[in-house]
């Protein structure tokens, strides 16, 4: 593989990828407002929206850190795309899949929060202090159940032997759930469950918008955040949701759908491909447009136990299944 | 409270999205923890009161409905019976039971938008919406019976402005039904939610001793096991005949805690008395006369000629409303107009609501009392161009000296040269 073809491919996710956050983004307002009785925005609002933001004024506070201020949207905005690089794309391979694995994919998604919270720290507003400081005990509280779901699938897959382990490329072309008995089973559906939870806490979306709860701290980490900077920081969680999703997806439910219809070829590609896009939807619809609209915003003491005690209690139960079945299978 | 490097000042207010109206809240905060909290009011203040009382007294009333929007029969009540108890006018019975009905409307509306305030405050805006959409109806029944959804224009001094028609009778009992239907729905979305439990449990509390000590009124002193209830305590109106008890938590088979789950509990069984009320008034109200004062001439004349005093009260959604008014024979504007709104007497429950709790839960403890920060600015002091403070020595003597200008000779206080 050139150079050059390498380029090309991940310019194509990249501004796929962006294309696909900004439309999903459309996609779980509209939903949402329609199960809340409103008429919702328009499908293009989240377009709309980048493009008048870029075009606003970007204010830096006076009392702020100027430099870390402005770097860190950047910093957020690359490393939540370059995620999507180190991500199998359905029937196609990762861009990057040769130079990164899950370890890394897990890294670069703790980036775009560290960075909000080091924006909301150099902001010098009390408001985004106190969301910076919740963004931080927030990625200290679901980092733990979110490794421990990637570490189970990928131990377990790399036991069976033939393949690197960690590596997402061997993940989605062997689904482990044939591969284990009826404890792996249930361990794996137990880490789905979990990861699934992890989800809306990893992309700050009610129950979980703890760093940002408008009506507490107004807007939090990003309350001085405005025009190009917000724009950024807009597009990266676009990118994050898709990434997460993705991830779950690759994960758990990396099937595709060609071989059914007995399709082969540049069509069977393009429909697998669509297949995985679709996936990635009802991974969002299910873990962030439904519970965001079903529930109220916790506080961070709540989240905080939550994750460390039962979410960390029900992961680990889901890896010992894991290591359990490893053990009767031999 | 000692002083660390930890604690810092967060201010909320007076422009904040956890607030619907401009009031200023300092906190002292150590982590996520309140240690201490500092209210500032002033903020919509608009001389209403200095308005009124360059004004003829109907001119007057309309001024008063327009002090809050939401709150817009509880003034316009409370002043007519102020009014009507210092010139001495009757009031038909049909026109009480009719200002019973309006009052209870807006009670239903006002629960109902406080409750959607409270689910946006928890960060639950599909139970906002869904809230605001059911509100709907007793808009439309509003707009109905008095041609507005707010500003009703409906108590005059000596009775009503409008009547209900045998028409329009099916349409009220047809929203009756709707919130019956529906109440449930919205206790179960409430009250049996987890989510909303886990923040609203425990949260803001206020035991019946502080409400007590602090005179907190409404649904706040309510919710602490307090039972009281101007329409129970000092009925007026019909309310005495229809036999209103207050409502506290207990009336849902739970003991009393004084926290926000418990103001959601006691204004949310209040939705379904006031259907009651409505119900009962609508069945038993009698035929004859809405106003004892046809024609507005007629009412002007007679009210130039009143001289007196009275006191009005009122049991607004947010609870007692005074107003209180002086006449003088001659005079067509009030020599006196003072309006006590509820939100006043429970600004100070703010203080050990506040105490100890988590920044997450300063906007649902703000609006649990239900604040209308318009009602209650009745007064700013501004001090060579910057706010200023009074205490209570300055707040005395500046009320000895009113006294004395309003009865003109020298208060019993200051003419023996007592103190309190």
């Amino acid at each position: 593989m050139t150079g050059l073809h390498l380029l090309w491919q991940a310019a194509a996710v990249l501004v796929g990828g962006g294309l696909l956050g900004l439309v999903y983004k459309g996609f779980d307002r509209k939903l949402a407002a329609r199960m809340q009785a409103r008429i919702g925005p328009p499908l293009r609002q989240p377009f709309l929206d980048v493009g008048k933001l870029l075009v606003k004024e970007s204010v830096v506070p006076r009392d702020a850190v100027g430099w870390l201020f402005k770097a860190m949207p950047f910093l957020a905005v690359v490393a939540s795309f370059t995620v999507l690089l180190y991500l199998p794309w359905g029937p196609f391979p990762a861009v990057l899949g040769r130079y990164g694995d899950a370890i890394l994919v897990l890294y670069l998604l703790a980036v775009p929060a560290l960075a909000m919270a080091l924006g909301g720290f150099a902001s010098g507003s009390p408001l985004a202090t106190v969301g910076a400081q919740r963004e931080i005990v927030m990625l200290m509280s679901y980092e733990f159940p979110l490794a421990v779901a990637v570490v189970g699938v990928a131990w377990r897959l790399a036991t069976l032997g033939g393949s690197p382990a960690f590596s997402l490329a061997a993940i989605a072309a062997s689904p482990l759930w044939g591969q284990v008995g009826p404890l792996g089973v249930i361990g794996l559906a137990i880490l789905a469950a979990c990861l699934l939870i992890v989800t809306p806490a990893e992309l700050s979306k009610i129950p979980f918008d703890i760093p940002e709860a408008e009506t507490e701290i107004a807007g939090g980490l990003m309350v001085e955040y405005s025009g190009t900077y917000l724009a950024l920081f807009y597009l990266a969680d676009a990118a994050k949701t898709i990434a997460m999703a993705a991830l779950v997806v690759t994960l758990f439910v990396p099937y595709g759908i060609a071989g059914l219809l007995g399709l082969s070829g540049a069509g069977a590609q393009a429909v697998d491909l669509a297949f995985h896009l679709l996936k990635i939807f009802v991974v969002m619809f299910a873990a962030v447009t439904t519970v965001r609209v079903a529930m109220a915003r916790l506080k961070i003491d709540q989240v905080a136990r939550g994750f460390w005690l039962q979410i960390t209690a029900v992961a680990v139960a889901g890896l010992v299944l894991l290591v359990l079945d490893r053990m009767v299978a031999g | 409270m000692p002083e660390t490097q930890n604690v810092y000042e967060i201010p909320i207010g007076p422009i904040h999205p956890a607030l619907k109206e401009p009031v200023r809240f300092t906190f002292q905060v150590e982590g996520e923890r309140i240690r201490a909290v500092d209210v500032r009011a002033g903020f919509a203040h608009r001389g209403i009161e200095f308005m009124g009382m360059r004004r003829n007294l109907i001119q007057t009333l309309y001024l008063s409905e327009r002090i809050c929007g939401i709150c817009s029969i509880s003034h316009p009540i409370a002043i007519t019976l102020a009014v009507e108890r210092a010139a001495g006018i009757e009031v038909p019975p049909r026109a009480q039971y009719l200002r019973v009905i309006f009052s209870e409307l807006e009670r239903i509306h006002s629960h109902l938008l406080w409750a959607g305030v409270a689910a946006h405050e928890l960060g639950f805006d599909t139970l906002l919406h869904l809230t605001w959409k059911v509100r709907e109806q007793v808009l439309d029944i509003l707009e109905e019976l008095s041609g507005n959804r707010i500003d009703y224009a409906i108590p005059i001094y000596g009775g009503v402005r409008r009547d209900i028609s045998p028409e329009q009778i099916p349409k009220v009992e047809a929203m009756i039904r709707y919130y019956r239907g529906l109440l449930e729905e919205l206790v179960d979305a409430f009250l049996r939610d987890p989510s909303v439990a886990a923040r609203t449990r425990d949260v803001g509390v206020l035991t019946p001793e502080e409400a007590d000590l602090l005179c907190a009124v409404g649904p706040t002193a309510r919710a602490s096991g307090l039972s009281k209830d101007v329409r129970q305590d000092r009925p007026y109106l019909v309310y005495g005949e229809l036999g209103v008890k207050a409502i506290t938590p207990r009336d849902w088979g739970l003991e009393p805690r004084g926290d926000v789950y418990d103001k959601a509990v006691v204004r949310l069984l209040e939705v379904g008395q006031s259907l009651d009320l409505i119900e009962t008034c609508l069945y038993e109200m009698p035929e004859g006369e809405i106003t004892s004062f046809p024609k507005i001439p007629a009412l002007l004349a007679h009210l130039k000629k009143a001289e007196g005093e009275g006191l009005g009260w009122h049991e607004a959604p947010r609870g007692e409303v005074i107003h209180y008014i002086r006449l003088e024979a001659g005079v067509e504007e009030p020599v006196a107009w003072k309006v006590k709104a509820p939100t006043y007497s429970n600004l100070m429950s703010w203080v050990p609501m506040f105490a100890d709790q988590e920044i997450a839960d300063i906007p649902i403890i703000a609006a649990s009392i239900d604040p209308c920060i318009c009602c209650m600015d009745r007064v700013h002091m501004v001090r060579d161009g910057s706010p200023a403070t009074l205490l209570k020595e300055d707040l005395l003597r500046l009320s000895r000296e009113k006294t004395e200008r309003l009865t003109g000779h020298p208060s019993p206080v200051t003419r023996h040269g007592g103190g309190l």
